[in-house]
């Protein structure tokens, strides 16, 4: 069962994860990353993370994606790509290397001791990972905080008086 | 934990090596963030693996603060994406070039 799980969102992960690097219309990208993320959440809930594989329904499919295909929508309803080739020849060069890469880390990971020790009851449930986190990684946790208030206030100051700035953009 | 944990480092650095190519090789700035983000997930799933293989949260909790600041990363990187659209009228990162020496 465990093992049919994991051939099954192994080969879902990676075919989007091909579909978001060939794709030629961001849409059909954005849409790819979805099924890598979906694909994701079912393997962390094989690895004991279920708070992990909520969360990242939660906050990667349900937020993430929708930020991109909402800025895909604003884009690039009005710019079709002009140069249509997504892969150009730098993928002659790109994709040997990426394949040594692959090669090299996968060699390394292997090297890794990989016998699964035995975890308790409840390990990675809502409960340890909040114990754990207002333990341990309280300082982290309220680091964390602070980033998100930058990124809002960020997000506030770049989407804020367009006007202003279009008017720059045309002086130049 | 029937399938060994090196099926899922492997599959993992496999996503991460698509990832770097994507960046490598596509021009259009939000498919590279898209290729950004799948490199974060490769490395999530790195680390909650080995959360597993050790039975230390510490793993799963990595994977949360990469979770949180890839969010803030996308809305930044984004609202960025659509001022560049603004006043260049392309997302084409080739066509970006006013840093170019």
């Amino acid at each position: 069962m465990e093992v049919l799980l994991f051939a099954l969102s192994a080969v879902l992960s990676l075919a989007g994860g091909l579909g978001v690097v060939v794709a030629r219309q961001p849409v059909h990208s954005a849409l790819s990353l979805l099924v890598v993320l979906g694909a994701l959440a079912v393997l962390y809930l094989t690895l004991a993370a279920e708070f992990l594989a909520v969360l990242q329904v939660i906050v990667y499919a349900g937020a993430i994606v929708v930020l991109f295909l909402f800025v895909i929508m604003l884009l690039h309803a009005r710019t079709p790509e002009t140069r249509p080739s997504p892969v150009g020849a730098q993928a002659a060069v790109a994709v040997p290397l990426g394949l040594a890469l692959w090669v090299g880390l996968s060699s390394a990971a292997l090297q890794l001791p990989a016998r699964a020790s035995r975890v308790p009851e409840g390990f990675g449930s809502t409960e340890a990972v909040g114990r754990e986190l207002f333990g341990t990684f309280l300082l982290p946790f309220e680091v964390a905080s602070l980033l998100l208030v930058v990124g809002i206030v960020a997000a506030v100051v770049l989407g804020s008086s367009p006007s202003s700035y279009e008017r720059r953009g045309r002086e130049r | 934990m029937t399938v060994p944990a090196g099926a899922y480092l492997v599959l993992s650095a496999a996503l991460f090596t698509l990832g770097t190519v994507g960046v490598l090789v596509r021009r259009t700035a939000l498919v590279l963030f898209m290729s950004i983000e799948l490199m974060l997930n490769a490395v999530n799933l790195a680390f909650v693996t080995l959360a597993r293989v050790h039975g230390d949260l510490g793993g799963q909790l990595a994977a949360f603060f990469v979770l949180v600041v890839a969010a803030v990363e996308v809305v930044v990187g984004l609202s960025i994406l659509v001022h560049i659209f603004r006043t260049r009228d392309t997302v084409d990162v080739d066509e970006v070039d006013l840093l170019r020496g």
